[in-house]
């Protein structure tokens, strides 16, 4: 079966600074991947780059067998893709109810109802919070909006940008336990960036480590976290 | 503003202070007095004026901070007010619609046609709102689409003589079309950026009107501007059997272009609130809110930025043009002069004197400022004077607007009011 998003030789630029070194990389469906990386190692970018700022220079991105290179961005995430970004970025001054409908956006409302739903059982404080304003939110409630706001278009891949920044270690947990969950329930792919190395190798089924712009080390969660070299640079606090 | 504990050495350290800055700003300008004498210019030195407005600043800073430090507890602070007021809107509304509505029964002619003028404000404001509201796009070049309008209907209906109602459409489309143009290039603006090229685009639209004269007439304008009909009806004592007195056998009076001119701009006006309104709730409304949050956050959602963008500018745009073309047909008479910067900055006042994104508020700040306009004009000398403190008031009382707080585009349930100090303060 061929991957259901696969990068390959993906270069991406920050006007003369090359933030992406030829990156090679693969989501198979039903999976959880995961790419650790240090600060500035190009993680970030390479999520953008799958959505289409910045456009990636050379290299291609297939995703569901199809080129995706060179579509604008809101033609790529109509084709069953959903971002969480960085910083979750939710919408402070509308409320939840709005950002979660902001999310189902082109779907008819009977589909957004549902997947609301869907969205509430996975996150039921979301559904307590739903009047509230995006802003008032804790940091953890503001992360599940994120992730239920991407989930609302029914994606196939959901592509989670450092969900635990800034989060308790409980809230972690809990954010974690959510996305394994929703990996077995439903089988939705994730590609996950992450700091939290420890956590996200133990998540995902396989991982790829991203340093100055490059892949470095492939392989599965379990397999990368034995590693003595991974051990030192990302998970005994070592730089 | 919290009760800082005050030693009257630093209260009266803090009013010599005031009083300080109040010297360097009146000095010249009440303590100097030019008159004209049959030589020539006099200058005279007015030293006990300035100084009864220095003692009044002292003693009023001193009352200020005193009031600030002992205030006795339970004064309702300026905060709960505001709340108070935000509160009462949901009936304040509907009052003054009715006020509105039933205006020309018993009101002169005066107040008909100052009530014209507040109407075409507050239909620009709502117009406005809809790109800085709630697109949260700058624009200070908004006087273009009011001017693009009128011309639009003025040259349209000179040169191929039609009447107000067919014309009307083809100058708000015309309009809505400049809207896109501009939308175009100021699409990866933001900010001072986008306000700067907005301003430009506003001064170049005026520059064009002038220079352009064998198309626009240049300075001169376009006048003889056809009156707008009712279903045909001319409003003129001509006696002929399609004037309004004729066809309804009533006797002639000028007073009933000036009623039929204020139905006509309330009518656009509710439309503009109405469209307003109603695309708020539908998802390009609220798209165009998410996009004035966060756009990166919209770009993730696959919502189409570009679309979205065009769609705020040419809808404001539309109701831009809609306004110029009443301004044209109610004048008679249009030429550059009209469609100055200043309209634009008056426009825009208007919004954010009202409160970002409140259609209620825009439409009370429209009645105040040019209302108060008309208020004062028996102390033309004063009236910038006056309108600057009441600016400056504004912004420190209510830093967000008259009706500031957000009503949630939906709701299950009972609506909740998001409240003012919960929007962000300055941002769209």
């Amino acid at each position: 079966m061929p991957a259901l998003l696969r990068l390959e030789g993906v270069t991406a630029f920050y006007g003369a600074i090359q933030a992406l070194k030829g990156v090679d990389l693969e989501v198979n469906q039903g999976e959880i991947v995961t790419l650790i990386g240090a600060n500035g190692a190009g993680k970030s970018t390479l999520m953008m780059t799958i959505c289409g700022t910045p456009r990636a220079r050379h290299g291609s991105i297939r995703y569901d067998g199809q080129d995706i290179t060179q579509l604008a961005t809101h033609e790529i995430m109509r084709r069953g893709l959903a971002q969480s970004p960085e910083g979750r970025r939710i919408f402070p001054r509308m409320t939840v109810h709005e950002n979660l409908l902001m999310g189902a956006r082109g779907h008819k409302p009977a589909e957004a109802e549902a997947a609301m739903a869907e969205v509430f059982a996975l996150f039921p404080r979301l559904k307590e919070r739903l009047a509230q304003r995006g802003g008032t939110l804790s940091g953890g409630e503001q992360q599940m909006l994120a992730i239920g706001r991407a989930l609302m278009s029914r994606p196939r891949l959901l592509l989670l940008d450092e969900p635990s920044l800034g989060l308790a270690p409980l809230v972690v947990r809990q954010i974690f336990g959510a996305i394994r969950e929703l990996n077995r329930a439903t089988g939705l792919t994730v590609l996950l960036v992450e700091q939290n190395a420890f956590q996200a190798l133990r998540l995902a089924h396989r991982g790829y480590v991203l340093v100055n712009g490059a892949i470095t080390m492939a392989g599965t969660g379990a397999d990368l976290l034995a590693r003595p070299e991974i051990r030192a640079a990302y998970l005994e606090g070592g730089h | 503003m919290s009760a800082r504990p005050l030693t009257p050495t630093a209260a009266l350290r803090d009013a010599a202070l005031s009083t300080l800055v109040a010297f360097g700003l009146f000095c010249a300008l009440i303590g100097l007095k030019l008159t004209p004498t049959d030589a020539g210019m006099k200058l005279t030195d007015r030293p006990a004026a300035l100084a009864i407005i220095l003692g009044a600043v002292f003693v009023g800073r001193l009352l200020m901070l005193g009031w600030r430090a002992w205030r006795p507890a339970g004064t309702p602070s300026p905060r709960l007010l505001a709340e108070g007021v935000t509160r009462a809107g949901r009936y304040v509304g509907p009052v003054f619609l009715l006020l509105a509505l039933t205006l020309p029964l018993y009101s002169g002619r005066y107040v008909i046609d100052v009530g014209i003028l507040v109407l075409t404000y507050v239909m620009l404001g709502w117009g406005l709102n809809i790109v800085v509201g709630l697109a949260g796009l700058l624009d200070l070049g908004y006087v273009a689409f009011y001017a693009v309008g009128a011309y639009s209907y003025a040259l349209i209906s000179t040169t191929f003589h039609v009447g107000f109602w067919t014309a009307l459409p083809v100058a708000g489309l015309l309009a809505a079309c400049w809207g896109v143009m501009l939308g175009f290039p100021v699409l990866r603006l933001r900010g001072d950026y986008l306000a700067i090229v907005t301003l430009a685009f506003g001064e170049i639209i005026r520059v064009v009107l002038i220079n352009w004269t064998n198309f626009t007439g240049g300075p001169n304008g376009v006048s003889d501007i056809p009156r707008p009909t009712l279903f045909g009806l001319k409003f003129t004592g001509s006696g002929d059997p399609d004037t309004f007195a004729a066809f309804f056998h009533v006797p002639y009076s000028v007073t009933q272009r000036f009623v039929f001119l204020y139905y006509v701009i309330l009518g656009l006006a509710l439309l503009t609130n109405w469209v307003s309104l109603r695309l708020r709730r539908l998802p390009l409304g609220r798209a165009w809110e998410a996009l004035r949050e966060d756009e990166i956050a919209c770009r993730a959602l696959g919502i189409n930025v570009t679309i979205t963008k065009l769609t705020a500018f040419a809808m404001g745009a539309l109701f831009g043009g809609f306004a110029g073309a009443f301004f044209a047909t109610r004048q008679g008479f249009v030429s550059p002069e009209s469609f100055t910067f200043i309209e634009s900055a008056l426009v825009l006042s208007i919004v954010v004197l009202g409160g970002l994104g409140s259609q209620l508020g825009v439409a009370l700040a429209a009645l105040v400022m040019i209302g108060g306009t008309e208020l004062f004009r028996d102390f033309a000398e004063y009236r910038m004077l006056i309108f600057g403190v009441a600016l400056v008031v504004m912004m420190v009382l209510r830093p967000r607007g008259l009706v500031s707080g957000r009503t949630p585009s939906i709701a299950l349930g009972a609506r909740k009011q998001i409240a003012a100090e919960l929007v962000a303060q300055g941002r769209g």
